[in-house]
């Protein structure tokens, strides 16, 4: 579903990202990790379009995404820190992603539901506590039943409560057969939800495996221990 | 793109700093007229306010706006939305929501207290200088990423145009007086909005004065219907060629 | 007392009996003004009735009155000069002269007054001539309620309206002008009274003036005029109530003072001229109670000027109350209002208690540099108004006005 081809950014000198290729299909959930600066970011606002890349493609649904914003219907998207309108209620910024997105899909209003947002439809978007603000970032990004999910951090900042609400949303999610792509830095939360993992370095991807790839690689249970076991090993080598 | 504006407009008109900017308009304005027994100094009072204060507050207002919806942008941008949409929508909702504090603000006790040619005329430059400093704000905002950075640019082009330039205008009379600079003059006030706009209103306010002698030159040229649409069209190219740089430019940028 | 008003009556019927009336027109015994002028003794009337008049130039050298009924029309098919007048106690009431002839050099009139005195010209109307009424070398003369009309375009090509030269006690009083080269124009002309003439539109001068003393005029409207009113060369003016308007332009003033001295400009009002007074080479005038109002510069006053006194006057709304293109302040302000003084009154007796610089330093700059005119109202250009204020550097200091008034006058 999602194909990246020889991908290259530039912010002046600084190379984020390094000639990276990826491929993630359908039914998949993979993890993107690695340190601060690794290009993670970069890498996903390439695919949202928010980045234009210095060199090389990437393609949603077989559309290119370069000058294109309609392959953006198949995605949802969950920022790592959400920023709204002061002024705006919560109903009102569902109803203006509604709007843009004129979307005929049934909506999915499950999280809606389980975060009772609902009861606070009037309160301005400057009222809310962070987590709040991420509950609604988390409820746009489902709402429209996306092919594609694209989740930054998304537990951070939510109540362990709310998390649990989201990880078994997002499981739900994969098996239907979406795409889900989650970059977070805390492995040991994502043991359960995941079926690829990627790991970045210096704007180069250093693994793109399978969980049960990994385990079997390295002979461990845990995916962080697998993680650094391996790149103990071969911190040079490219492991794809 | 007009519910995306609705919206916009709708966050804008609760905003704190617009309610204030609105209520501090109008009550100059108000008092302004209240005050004095003969309306021209109403106006002229009222013309500080539109060549200093709409476009400082027009300028800076849009700049910090623009800054804090950086995220506000980000997630739009995920949203299958053409980027040019999402540019031009926050450009209306700010050239509404501003024009309409200026409109309640300035305008209703203008049209009270000085109907006619002058209070139009000084209704329509403010109009037109909130609209061009919105603009500019939206150019500075491309101009760097870092906020503080945009607001002082926003800050120093607001000074430029509203004090610095007359003083270099001033200089280069002196300079040059020896020199038949008069129609030279003419073309460089339609680099500055703030100064082309003031000439506008003085032909209207201070006609006596502008028959002598150069005044007669700039009452020539913008006096008549060509002239004034001349201005018009500039004031207009004011507004939307640093908005449609900046355009491109936001087209082309890294979220 | 009640026979001598009896013998009184009798005796100005005996006194008409004695004057013919010959009355000219159709069915009348005459049909030609100039035979019933031929046919006429001094003392005499003549009635015109409506009609048009083609006579060529008509004569006048008796002592007669004419007067014309409903307006007959003379008409001097742009070739002849309509009236000349060169009797005294002459009249000539209620006629139309039109289309008098045109010569570049001797200065046709409508009517024309040669070397005489005790003419009265009253209620005509002249329409399209070169020169409307021509006084000269005469005296006690009479021009009173006259309308005139022309259409000048370019001064050479028409005559004044009511032209005087070399006379004396003369009484211009009530006329219109409308369109004449300069509306009235008095030269070499003493001890008249100009009285309650409106002068609009007029190619160049509404009143041109020069080396007529001991004149007034009073109570005049001049407006929108090519280049307002000249008073030149002349001392002992009285310049009472009139009102200057609307004269608009580079070399146009409401008034233009040129070598004027002992006179007085009391009570005129000056609205929305592009200079209200201009003043050059005048000493010793009393500017009082007059209000300036709209104009571009209230009064320019030149460093010719000397002894003047400029006391209780309004200045409202001008762009500039006072310039000047000198340092030397020979002149007195006392008692003015200011609609521009920001200054305060603790003891209430409505004279400001800082005095008012009424020299603003950008008229000082525009004075030297024209286009600056440009930057005026600009924030840098209040600023530097505001700053000179404060602490006067390029300004005169001894401009002042230690009186200022808190309110305006009524006038």
């Amino acid at each position: 579903m999602i194909e990246i081809n020889e991908l290259h950014k530039k912010f002046g000198k600084l190379n984020v990202l390094n000639n990276v290729n990826l491929k993630f299909n359908s039914g998949e959930c993979i993890a993107l990790i690695g340190p601060n600066g690794c290009g993670k970011t970069t890498l996903i606002k390439s695919i949202l379009g928010m980045v234009i890349p210095t060199k090389g493609t990437v393609k949603v649904k077989g559309e290119l995404v370069l000058k294109n914003y309609h392959y953006r219907k198949h995605i949802g998207y969950m920022p790592q820190i959400g920023r709204y309108p002061d002024n705006m209620t919560i109903g009102q910024i569902i109803e203006m992603i509604k709007n843009i997105r004129k979307s005929d899909t049934e909506l999915d209003e499950e999280l809606l539901e389980k975060y009772v947002l609902k009861n606070m439809f009037e309160k301005a978007m400057r009222t809310l506590s962070g987590g709040t603000t991420q509950k609604v970032s988390a409820t746009l990004a489902f709402l429209f039943n996306p092919d594609i999910l694209i989740l930054d951090e998304p537990t951070a900042g939510l109540d362990p409560l709310a998390s649990e609400i989201l990880k078994e949303k997002i499981i739900a999610e994969k098996q239907k057969g979406k795409l889900i792509l989650i970059t977070s830095h805390l492995l040991s939360e994502l043991d359960d939800l995941i079926t690829h993992i990627v790991f970045m370095q210096d704007g180069t991807v250093k693994l793109h495996k399978t969980i049960s790839d990994l385990k079997q690689s390295t002979g461990e249970e845990k995916i962080s221990k697998a993680i650094s076991k391996i790149l103990k090993n071969n911190v040079n080598d490219p492991i794809n | 793109m007009t519910r995306l504006i609705k919206y916009i407009v709708l966050d804008i008109l609760k905003n704190k700093i617009i309610l204030v900017y609105t209520l501090i308009l109008s009550a100059l304005a108000w008092s302004v007229f209240s005050l004095e027994d003969n309306s021209t100094k109403g106006v002229l009072t009222l013309l500080n306010v539109i060549l200093l204060t709409v476009p400082l507050v027009s300028v800076i207002f849009s700049t910090i706006y623009l800054y804090n919806s950086s995220e506000f942008i980000e997630l739009l941008l995920s949203q299958p939305i053409n980027r040019s949409k999402i540019w031009k929508s926050l450009f209306f909702g700010l050239v509404i929501s501003l024009l309409l504090s200026f409109l309640i603000g300035v305008g209703l006790p203008l049209l009270i207290y000085a109907p006619g040619d002058v209070g139009l005329m000084m209704l329509m430059v403010g109009l037109f200088i909130s609209t061009i400093f919105i603009s500019i704000a939206f150019l500075s905002a491309m101009i760097t990423r870092d906020k503080a950075k945009g607001i002082g640019i926003a800050i120093m082009l607001w000074l430029f145009f509203a004090l610095l330039f007359d003083g270099i205008v001033l200089f280069l009379l002196f300079q040059l007086a020896d020199y038949p600079i008069e129609k030279m003059m003419v073309g460089i006030t339609a680099l500055n909005p703030i100064d082309l706009a003031r000439i506008l209103i003085l032909l209207h306010l201070d006609v006596s004065a502008m028959m002598g002698y150069t005044g007669a030159i700039f009452k020539d040229f913008f006096g008549n219907t060509l002239g004034i649409s001349i201005v018009f069209t500039v004031l207009t190219l004011w507004v939307a060629i640093p908005f449609l740089i900046s355009l491109v430019k936001f087209k082309y940028k890294d979220l | 007392m009640h026979r001598f008003k009896h013998t009184a009556v009798l005796f100005i019927l005996l006194f008409q009996m004695q004057a013919k009336q010959l009355l000219v027109g159709k069915g009348k015994p005459f049909i030609s003004i100039k035979h019933a002028v031929e046919q006429s003794v001094s003392g005499d009337s003549i009635i015109v009735f409506e009609g048009i008049y083609k006579e060529g130039n008509i004569v006048i050298d008796k002592s007669i009155k004419l007067f014309g009924k409903n307006y007959p029309l003379i008409d001097g098919e742009k070739k002849y000069e309509v009236f000349s007048i060169k009797a005294p106690y002459v009249s000539i009431d209620g006629f139309k002269v039109y289309r008098s002839g045109y010569a570049t050099l001797n200065d046709i009139g409508g009517i024309k007054i040669y070397d005489t005195h005790h003419v009265t010209i009253s209620n005509n109307v002249l329409d399209d001539n070169f020169f409307g009424i021509y006084v000269q070398f005469s005296k006690y003369c009479l021009i009173k309620n006259n309308k005139l009309t022309a259409y000048g375009e370019e001064e050479q090509k028409i005559g004044n309206g009511i032209h005087c030269w070399k006379s004396d006690s003369l009484q211009i009083t009530g006329n219109y002008i409308n369109g004449h080269r300069d509306g009235i124009y008095f030269e070499f002309v003493t001890n008249s009274v100009i009285w309650r003439n409106i002068s609009l539109n007029n190619v160049r001068y509404g009143l041109h003036f020069m080396f007529s003393h001991n004149d007034s005029y009073i109570s005049n409207v001049f407006k929108n005029n090519g280049a307002g009113v000249a008073v030149m060369f002349t001392h002992k003016v009285k310049m009472f109530h009139n009102i200057f308007e609307e004269n608009w332009g580079d070399a146009a003033y409401g008034l233009l003072l040129k070598e004027i001295s002992d006179s007085y400009i009391i009570g005129n009002k000056f609205r929305k001229n592009t200079s209200g007074i201009y003043m050059e080479g005048t000493n010793r005038i009393k500017v009082e109670k007059n209000e300036f109002k709209s104009n571009g510069w209230g009064m320019k006053i030149q460093a010719s000027c000397m002894d003047n006194e400029i006391t209780k006057n309004n200045f409202i709304g001008n762009t500039f109350d006072i310039s000047t293109n000198g340092s030397l302040v020979l002149n007195t302000f006392n008692y003015n209002y200011w609609d521009k003084y920001e200054g305060y009154d603790l003891n209430k007796d409505n004279i400001g208690d800082v005095p008012f610089h009424p020299l603003s330093i950008f008229s000082i700059i525009v004075e030297k540099n024209p286009p600056a005119m440009l930057l005026f109202r600009s924030f840098m250009i209040t600023l530097l108004d505001k700053s000179e204020k404060i602490m006067p550097s390029l300004t005169p200091e001894n401009f002042i006005d230690n009186h200022p008034l808190m309110h305006s006058l009524k006038i």
